[in-house]
């Protein structure tokens, strides 16, 4: 690499030496200045619109954006004076202006990008009220709702969409005061490609994107006595849920979260990373079938329910290259009401499964009907999201930072950390790999973990000595990332024997579900995202079974129920199959 | 959404040519806007079909092709009438009373601007300078320029165009 | 490349033009020339043209040439119609009709009677002159000179009673002053001849009454040959004011050439530039000339075009391209559609000069699809070009190759600013986005690209021509050259004007424009479109230049200039201004996006009396934002109708708050109509129009107006016949 050419400029009467190419409002940082900002957002293109984080250049009558301008050598920089405050002020005054005033019934109340901006601004009266905008909510979405009166059009949903999805569902519309973001013609959510992953409700400063409730289903079966609710939840959660209540990445809480879900009223806490364990049995071998059988390779995975939706819509004619696994949760869910309900001998008609997930993809993926049982009903209740399950601990006034520890229900809570890897990108890979390994070898693994395929790199390779045969595995998260990967397949140019695809960035600790940023940190930033994986490796370092095909619960459920991996029973209630999605993603 | 817009419409053999014409160029994606003008000019506006069919065709999102036929004021998202009568509120043509003539027009068609008549025959338009500045108030209907149009003059014009 | 034998191909190339020429009769033939433009056309070009064609058939003369020209610009007189017959002063007819064109026809090209002297264009004369001499010098230093020539002239004439014989007339500057080495001034042109004297002493205008005048031979110690690139035009018009008083440059062929004939284009010194700068030039140096003659951009922001240049082509980049900013927007504008329209050829080699120096293979014209002419004769033009070798391969055999696209914009004025262009040109939504990069780094997809307005690029082959040395001699210390103005609203004629830089408001005003219509009082122009300003009587001294015009407190934009009179509100003329951009905000800066909307409400409550005067404080607060705040050139500029007019009009905003009243009656919430019962006479008219009913009176009895229902339509007004309903 070069030497990178530095740029000295002043800032505030300071001068300070950043690399050529830097924004000034990154090289203000360097001097303590965090320039206020809205649209801008560091894993997205530079947008420049919302203009709030303008500063003064000495010779230039206007002033510029920060996010937007390079750095120059002799720059003039002044971040902060009487006429900038006032315009900043003034801007965010505009923005307020034609927003809708229902900041205390609003579900962002409290976690508001604008609503921290407009404090610190000052804007403490309204000068220039007038017309607002009035539109429609979108609430056809099975996963994410649209309240467009809350948008603010800083684009960060347009741009996230497009370019760290590639989904690219939104666009603006119209123009001038008339601009509104909305998927193509206006349709309905549910008739766009959008493929509820949830990273417009991440990015969203306000609460223009929300998910679909589904706290409401939730709490009135927790209160019918005849229904036995049965929760699991997602690994990533409980990497994640402690951000919800103020604490800092990366500390898991397992423990608090299953004594969180009893006191809200759940009858039996189940643990997804059971499943996941359960999903690996039944991948693995699926993938060591394809293997040695010449069936269609590369297989790609199957249990990201927003990658799902994007490869039935985007990529309609390699569907045979994906593994007919469904995800641990549709596996969880369709064991408690067979295997489960049956032990226990419970009306599966009156089992109420709900997942907490990381996930508003998972809303949709409960309520398609190829994953219903044979009475025609979804085996999966509801789904709320981490932010859902933050919600209603603190509605049911239920101290979670403090309380105590307790362990999932057994039969269908014991995981490995196999299971617990899951949430992170590369988690799926990495526990196939450590199951396939020793299932097509006989050896145990030396090298437990497989390095290559961590982190937040968007697309990560490696190649596997799987008895002397070399196995090459891709790993993708974020749906632009997967496209790249699937033109490949497509073209039958792909190099790969296995894939991993995440849709949403860092995989499921980066859901559409999480916690919303807290005051001082970005949502989908990379930082948070590796210390959400971090508390995922940790539990897999603590557990002394680290591999699905040694869960114990998961050897019982086989001998009691499922018979093998890839039985008839096992296709009945861990397999589903996959077809065209319209419109067509392009 | 108007009924008439559930049409279906499929691309014409010279506009799926005309698109593989397109797709042979170096950044081909940029004739869109071409593309959707061609549309127009055979259907009189965008029917939602063809944008659809356009945007697989050209490998664009469906919702960016949508993003660009609602920027433009050119496109037409609704079927137009036979005659677009566009009302010149240039600065030129505003000082010398294009208002009264627009209002001349809104009261004898009975529509507002940008809706059309019920019989499909008039739609009514309000358009920025046309150009033509020295002959202040300036109509355009279809490509005809009607210029110093007063008030007056608005029924036999009108009336001019329904019975030709 | 070896450029050797570029210009020798060149002129091969015009000699074909011009026995093409020959053959047809261009030369030699009774010229019947009608306009034929977008305005032409609409007020009855198009029949006049059929009518002359029918006459000439009727006639069964075959030495008659029917030709089609572009637009004078003289727009308040079209259709216009020129008949060019050998040996006689050029004369052009105006607002002709079928039924004039067939006068015009019997009378004139027949000659029966002589030409129709009452339907002379600007009927400034009741009679055909034998003789027009137009001293030139209006506008530079040697104007109080060539003025005192006249007079003396004028005054032999008269002496020797040819003062109705012979006119006397003064021109615009046309640069022979600043003729390097051998200046000419005192200087004139003479009809019918069109032959130049120069260095013209009292002492010499004697003889030429006596050998010119009486004798008709010409004194040819006298005669300097002037082949400066505008002359033809002045060949032409030099005899009608509305022309003499210009300086045209970038006009030079409209209202000349048919600008659908390449080999009139080029029997014009047309692509001449190209070939003298492929076979002479490098990058370097025309780069040199474009920084030497100081052209700035026409298009509104009057960014030096030799940067431009200069930058474009040292910019890193494989692949380069040019773009031909056509996409005029501004209300009240409409020169870049003329230029297209009138000589289209001018913009192709412009751009040829452009692409060869920045080494482009390819430039695009992004031109509003709203003016179908322009893009067919452009069209046209291009093919032209391309059959003739001025466009394709190996150019003229210098080895340069490069060809050009029309991209059609679809209705959006912000795509005018560069990179919002660059997007449509792209495919996408034409919003900007933050610069730098500028595009000249990075545009059309990331590749360098020189964006250059329609009239920035008519000014190339001129500068290259004439020599930039010459070019720079007309203007300013810091804007060079002549500037096209749209002229518009209350001015008698309406039209194109080019002046050059340094005229003033008041002379492009009342001489070129012929002043206030209806013998109204000045109240205020408007200039540089919505993004400019208004300037109240004081400042008409003002001249025009780039920055003249930002001192003043307006720009000078794109050239557009709109005339209000006492009838005016500058508070609804703000409003007016506001609401256009606020329609053309692309949405994507909040200042713009929002801010132009709250402003409008504030100005849509003062029109409506509902106002305060806080507001004048939000005002300007929010316009100072919307300028130093907005993410481009479009919202920077688009406070400014407002700004300025509460910096020059404070007293009127004030007078619609306090008073609730519109000075200039034009707020129509704010009026208010009255029935004088002194003078109404109870006629009833005034009754049986009002679209409300809310009249009331029994014949012959004074009426009243209800003024609770009264819609201020104003209907009562104009239809009563006594004067009686008074507008207050």
């Amino acid at each position: 690499m070069t030497e990178q050419n530095m740029v000295t400029l002043t800032i505030d009467d300071e001068k300070v030496t950043v690399p050529a190419g830097t924004s000034v409002m990154h090289a203000a940082e360097k001097v303590g200045i965090k320039v206020p900002r809205l649209c801008y957002h560091p894993r997205l293109s530079v947008e420049g619109a919302c203009r709030v984080c303008i500063v003064e250049l000495k010779g230039s009558r206007n002033f510029i954006a920060s996010c937007a301008t390079p750095v120059q050598e002799g720059m003039e920089v002044i971040t902060t004076s009487p006429s900038i405050r006032e315009a900043r002020r003034d801007i965010v005054e505009l923005i307020l202006d034609n927003h809708p005033k229902e900041c205390q019934t609003c579900e962002r109340d409290g976690n508001c990008e604008l609503q921290r901006l407009a404090y610190a601004m000052g804007v403490r009266e309204r000068h220039f009220e007038g017309k607002r905008k009035n539109y429609d909510n979108d609430l056809s979405g099975a996963g994410v709702i649209r309240i467009p009166n809350k948008c603010v059009l800083c684009q960060r949903c347009v741009r996230v969409c497009e370019e760290v999805q590639g989904v690219t569902a939104l666009s603006q519309t119209h123009r001038g005061f008339d601009t509104v973001v909305m998927p193509a013609f206006n349709l309905p959510f549910a008739e766009s490609v959008c493929t509820y992953c949830g990273q417009c409700i991440n990015v969203c400063p306000t609460a223009a994107f929300l998910e679909k409730d589904s706290t409401r289903a939730l709490f009135k079966a927790i209160s019918n006595p005849e229904m036995t609710v049965i929760a699991q939840f997602a690994p990533s959660v409980r990497a994640a849920v402690g951000e919800g209540f103020g604490l800092e990445p990366g500390i898991s809480m397992e423990g608090q979260m299953v004594t969180a879900l009893r006191k809200l009223g759940v009858d039996v806490v189940f643990d997804t990373q059971f499943s996941a364990d359960l999903t690996i049995m039944e991948e693995a071998h699926e993938f060591i079938h394809r293997l040695t059988n010449g069936g269609v390779l590369p297989m790609i995975t199957s249990c990201s329910a927003a990658w799902m939706k994007y490869i039935e819509q985007f990529h309609p004619s390699i569907l045979a290259n994906v593994s007919t696994c469904k995800s641990p949760m549709s596996m969880m869910s369709a064991v408690t009401k067979s295997f489960y309900a049956k032990k226990m001998n419970l009306d599966p008609d009156k089992i109420f499964n709900v997942a907490v997930m990381c996930c508003t993809a998972k809303k949709y993926e409960a309520a398609r009907p190829e994953l219903y049982g044979d009475n025609g009903k979804p085996y999966t209740d509801a789904v709320i999201t981490t932010r859902e399950f933050v919600w209603m601990v603190k509605a049911q006034g239920i101290d979670f930072i403090n309380l105590k520890k307790s362990e999932p229900d057994s039969a269908l809570g014991f995981s490995s950390g196999a299971g617990a890897i899951f949430g992170t990108t590369g988690g799926v890979m990495e526990a196939a790999l450590r199951t396939a390994y020793e299932k097509i070898t006989g050896e145990s693994l030396a090298e437990i973990n497989f390095n290559a395929v961590r982190g937040m790199k968007g697309i990560k390779e490696a190649e596997v000595n799987i008895g002397g045969n070399i196995v090459k595995v891709a790993v993708a998260h974020g749906l632009a990332n997967a496209k790249t990967l699937m033109k490949q397949v497509e073209e039958g140019v792909s190099p790969y024997h296995f894939i991993e695809v995440m849709g949403c960035p860092g995989g499921c600790i980066g859901g559409g579900g999480q916690p919303y940023a807290g005051s001082n940190s970005i949502p989908l930033d990379t930082a948070i995202l590796e210390k959400r994986a971090q508390a995922l490796y940790n539990i897999d370092e603590k557990k002394v079974i680290r591999k699905s095909h040694e869960n114990p619960e998961i050897q019982r459920l086989y001998k009691e129920f499922l018979g093998a991996p890839l039985s008839e029973v096992a296709h009945k209630y861990l397999h589903t199959h996959y077809k065209q999605h319209f419109p067509q993603g392009i | 959404m108007d009924v008439s817009n559930k049409e279906k419409f499929t691309l014409s053999s010279e506009l799926i040519e005309y698109i593989d014409s397109c797709k042979q160029q170096a950044h081909f994606k940029s004739f869109l806007i071409n593309v959707l003008q061609r549309i127009q000019d055979i259907h009189g506006y965008l029917p939602q079909c063809l944008m659809e069919e356009t945007a697989l065709r050209l490998g664009v999102p469906t919702a960016k092709v949508y993003g660009v036929a609602t920027f433009y004021h050119m496109f037409r998202l609704e079927p137009q009438g036979k005659h677009t009568i566009n009302i010149c509120l240039g600065t030129a043509c505003y000082v010398k009373g294009a208002q009264r003539v627009l209002d001349a027009f809104k009261s004898h068609l009975n529509i507002d601007i940008d809706e059309t008549t019920e019989d499909l025959m008039f739609t009514l338009k309000a358009a920025r300078c046309v150009g033509t500045c020295g002959l202040a108030p300036v109509v355009m209907i279809d490509n005809d320029v009607y210029a110093k149009v007063t008030p007056e003059d608005v029924l036999t014009i009108i009336t001019k165009y329904r019975q030709s | 490349m070896n450029t050797k034998g570029i210009l020798q191909r060149y002129f091969e190339f015009k000699e074909q033009s011009l026995s093409r020429l020959r053959q047809q009769g261009y030369f030699d033939r009774c010229k019947i020339q009608v306009g034929s433009a977008t305005c032409e056309n609409a007020s009855g070009a198009e029949a006049v043209y059929r009518e002359f064609d029918k006459m000439i058939k009727a006639s069964g003369r075959t030495d008659i040439l029917l030709h089609k020209t572009g637009c004078t610009g003289h727009c308040s007189s079209e259709p216009i119609v020129g008949v060019f017959k050998p040996g006689e002063i050029p004369v052009k007819y105006g607002e002709v009709t079928a039924q004039k064109a067939f006068e015009i026809f019997t009378s004139h090209v027949q000659g029966h009677s002589g030409p129709v002297v009452d339907m002379i264009l600007d009927k400034k004369t009741d009679r055909l002159y034998r003789n027009e001499f137009i001293f030139c010098g209006r506008g530079s230093q040697c104007e109080g000179a060539n003025d005192k020539l006249a007079a003396v002239f004028q005054e032999k004439l008269n002496q020797r009673g040819l003062g109705d014989q012979v006119k006397i007339g003064s021109g615009v500057c046309l640069g022979l002053c600043a003729e390097q080495g051998t200046p000419v001034s005192p200087a004139c042109f003479v009809f019918p001849e069109r032959i130049f004297y120069g260095n013209i002493q009292e002492s010499d205008l004697d003889e030429i009454i006596d050998s010119h005048i009486e004798k008709r031979q010409l004194v040819s110690r006298l005669e300097v040959s002037f082949d400066k690139i505008h002359n033809h035009f002045f060949d032409h018009y030099g005899d009608v004011e509305y022309f003499n008083h210009q300086l045209r440059l970038t006009l030079k062929n409209c209202g000349v050439i048919d600008p659908e004939s390449i080999d009139e284009y080029i029997y014009y010194r047309g692509f001449e530039a190209a070939a003298k700068v492929f076979e002479n030039d490098t990058a370097e140096t025309i780069i040199d000339k474009i920084l030497k003659s100081g052209l700035r951009g026409r298009g509104g922001g009057g960014y030096p075009t030799g940067f431009k240049w200069r930058n474009t082509y040292l910019a890193k980049g494989d692949e380069k391209f040019i773009v031909c900013n056509a996409d005029e927007g501004d209300p009240g504008a409409f020169m870049d559609r003329s230029m297209l329209e009138g000589d289209p050829f001018s913009i192709i080699e412009g751009m040829l000069i452009g692409g060869f120096t920045i080494n482009a293979k390819k430039g695009y014209i992004y031109i509003r699809a709203e003016y179908p002419l322009a893009i067919k004769r452009l069209e046209n033009a291009i093919t032209l070009a391309r059959e003739f070798g001025f466009l394709g391969d190996n150019i003229l055999g210098s080895g340069y190759s490069f060809d050009i696209e029309l991209r059609l914009g679809a209705g959006a004025f912000v795509c005018g600013e560069e990179t919002a262009l660059i997007h449509s040109i792209e495919g996408l939504r034409g919003m900007p986005r933050p610069r730098p990069p500028y595009p000249s780094v990075s545009g059309l997809w990331g590749c360098p690209t020189m964006i250059n307005n329609v009239e920035t690029l008519a000014n190339v082959p001129v500068i290259m021509l004439d020599g930039p040395q010459w070019f720079a001699s007309i203007g300013t210390q810091n804007s060079k050259g002549t500037k096209v103005f749209a002229l518009a609203g209350k001015i008698n004629q309406t039209g194109l004007v080019e002046v050059p830089m340094g005229t003033t408001l008041r002379d492009i005003i009342f001489k070129n424009g012929g002043g206030i219509k209806n013998n109204k009082k000045f109240k205020a122009v408007q200039t540089g479109g919505p993004s400019g300003g208004c300037l109240p009587e004081q400042f008409l001294d003002t001249i025009v230049d780039y920055d003249s015009l930002t001192q003043a407190g307006s720009i000078m934009g794109s050239g557009g200039m709109i005339v209000l009179d006492e009838d005016d509100c500058m508070v609804d003329i703000a409003k007016f201004f506001l609401d256009f951009t606020q329609n053309e905000s692309c949405g994507k800066c909040t200042p713009c996006r929002e801010g132009t909307m709250r402003m409008l409400e504030i100005l849509q409550r003062i029109t409506e009396g509902k106002g305060t005067m806080d507001d004048l404080t939000k005002l300007e607060r929010l316009g100072n934002l919307i300028k130093r705040a907005s993410l481009c050139g479009l919202g920077q500029t688009a406070p400014n109708p407002v700004l300025s007019t509460l910096r020059h009009f404070r007293d009127e905003y004030v007078e619609h708050i306090t008073n609730k009243r519109c000075p200039a009656h034009r707020c129509q919430n704010l009026l208010r109509y009255n029935i004088n019962p002194d003078k109404c006479v109870g006629c009833t008219a005034c009754a049986r129009v009002c679209p409300v009913r809310c009249i009331s009176g029994s014949p012959k009895k004074v009426h009243e107006i209800d003024q609770q229902k009264c819609i201020k339509c104003g209907m009562c007004y104009e239809t009563c016949k006594f004067d009686a309903i008074d507008k207050l």
